[in-house]
């Protein structure tokens, strides 16, 4: 008896699941999802389009992987090489580019290798190799972690040793990481200037061009998976490159910076 | 410690204001793992009675195995249940990858062995005592679980409940398959995780004390309805 009361009142709980409005699914990247545009954007996509846009926050790497298995519907992330990858291998019908943000070097506000004093991202780097000061690396082929790379490419340092810490997660998990260490990390403005826990830590270096950040957005091919929604996604790209998101891509604001630079080219 | 204190503060401004964002994850969580609980329970309960009763070639191992699985790593079984339940994986045209769906046959793959091993446990030291009275009453085998199960009811609610509690704070397997999508798969535990991805341990914390306090809410609930440890009953 007793028992079933217990069941009586916890299957009231079970009326709580919401129906209504079409869902799309989107793998969107940790350094996206960290800027907190997407809360501005997500309710006006719902309000004008009746979408409700379903975020998978993962790596760039993930997001690809879940495009290509057709876990998804579209994919936004910014790693312009595996991007053209991914369409060449027919997972997506094509690329469109949206906007763009930039990533900055973070380090001890003390700054032992001098990274402030550099003329570009690559010297920044050589810097702080030399001075063989700890630097955090997503190591979790993200496209932060791609764009890092390059960077450590186009200094000719392959990065290795004590100091070089790859710690293979998100951008937020990587910035405690750095935070709880004072070290050195190569991150996206957006994840910075709302990462709360910014302990020693500073912004040292930004401005290169080598350092922009370009987003793109990959509807999945509806020919390799029947599955998808491709009108959905279809509807979901026209409003991205709208004059109603370009308002609100370039008004975003943290702590009065602006994030976001949109270039979206009519097609 | 100041973050502990805060976390305490925010928590209780949170459940005060009854905050809809906390309802709706706490709601998902209760939901998820509750279901997953009923389950594994209907599953896992009869299974270890039925182990504890029959004599079979394989028992030993059987057993051994049940206590094996008890330590799944949720990580490992939440990375099967992505793959079987992927569109590119052989359930994939059931579309469950990345709904609450998935993330309760995750939750019933790890807790199952955990609710049939306690059971066996209980019921085996039951059946000692209760064997020479329903061998003598001629009693079938479906009846001898059905009055093992019964008279065993409190030991079989721990087991549940040591079930539940595992659930209810998992979050390896649950983040694979259930990807925290916000209003669709985000529970209590993805939702730590993110918060502490983003550097807020105040809010972090905030949500680990109301996930502890929920736990404990629905045990004493249990056993309040279930009317066990009550001062005139032993």
């Amino acid at each position: 008896m007793m028992f079933k009361t217990a069941f009586a009142a916890l299957s009231a709980l079970w009326l709580a699941t919401a129906a209504g409005a079409e869902e799309l699914k989107m793998a969107v990247t940790t350094s996206f999802a960290n800027s907190g545009l997407a809360e501005v954007l997500l309710p006006e996509i719902q309000k004008d389009t009746g979408i409700e846009v379903q975020l998978l926050v993962v790596g760039t790497g993930q997001a690809l992987k879940l495009g290509e298995a057709g876990d998804v519907d579209a994919v936004l992330v910014h790693a312009k090489a595996a991007e053209e990858a991914f369409v060449e291998a027919g997972n997506a019908t094509h690329r469109r580019e949206i906007m763009y943000n930039d990533f900055v070097v973070v380090g001890p506000a003390g700054d032992p290798a001098g990274a402030k004093a550099a003329g570009s991202a690559s010297e920044a780097f050589a810097l702080i190799e030399e001075a063989q000061a700890p630097f955090v690396s997503r190591g979790d082929d993200s496209g932060t972690h791609k764009a890092e790379l390059k960077i450590w490419a186009s200094a000719g340092i392959e990065p290795a040793g004590d100091w070089y810490k790859a710690v293979g997660q998100g951008m937020g998990a990587a910035l405690n990481t750095a935070a709880g260490m004072d070290a050195y990390i190569f991150a996206d403005r957006a994840s910075w200037l709302n990462f709360d826990n910014k302990a020693g830590l500073d912004l040292l270096f930004q401005g290169d061009p080598a350092l922009f950040n370009q987003y793109a957005y990959l509807p999945v091919n509806p020919e390799k998976h029947a599955h998808v929604k491709a009108d959905a996604a279809k509807a979901l790209e026209d409003w991205l490159v709208s004059d109603k998101a370009k308002g609100l891509i370039e008004g975003y604001q943290i702590g009065g910076q602006k994030l976001f630079h949109f270039n979206a080219e009519a097609m | 410690m100041n973050d502990i204190v805060e976390g305490l503060w925010q928590a209780a401004r949170l459940v005060v204001t009854l905050d809809p964002g906390l309802a709706e994850i706490t709601l998902r969580s209760l939901q998820v793992t509750v279901t997953a609980t009923v389950i594994a329970s209907a599953i896992g309960l009869p299974m270890g009675a039925w182990i504890a009763v029959n004599r079979f070639r394989l028992r030993r191992f059987a057993i051994a195995i049940l206590n094996a699985l008890m330590g799944l790593p949720p990580v490992v079984v939440g990375l099967i249940v992505y793959v079987l339940l992927s569109r590119s994986g052989p359930l994939g045209v059931l579309g469950l990858l990345f709904t609450p769906t998935a993330m309760i046959i995750a939750q019933v793959i790890i807790i199952t062995p955990i609710i049939a091993s306690i059971s066996h446990q209980a019921i085996r030291e039951l059946w000692a005592d209760y064997h020479d009275l329903l061998i003598s009453l001629h009693a079938t085998r479906a009846q001898r679980i059905k009055t093992l199960l019964w008279d065993g009811r409190r030991a079989l609610m721990t087991a549940s409940l040591a079930g539940f509690g595992r659930a209810i704070g998992e979050v390896g397997a649950i983040m694979i398959v259930g990807g925290n999508i916000d209003h669709a798969t985000r529970v209590l535990t993805t939702a730590i995780a993110l918060e502490t991805g983003k550097g807020d341990f105040g809010l972090a914390l905030a949500l680990g004390f109301v996930l502890i306090a929920l736990a404990i809410a629905v045990n004493l609930a249990l056993h309040m309805l279930s009317g066990t440890e009550r001062g005139s009953r032993w």
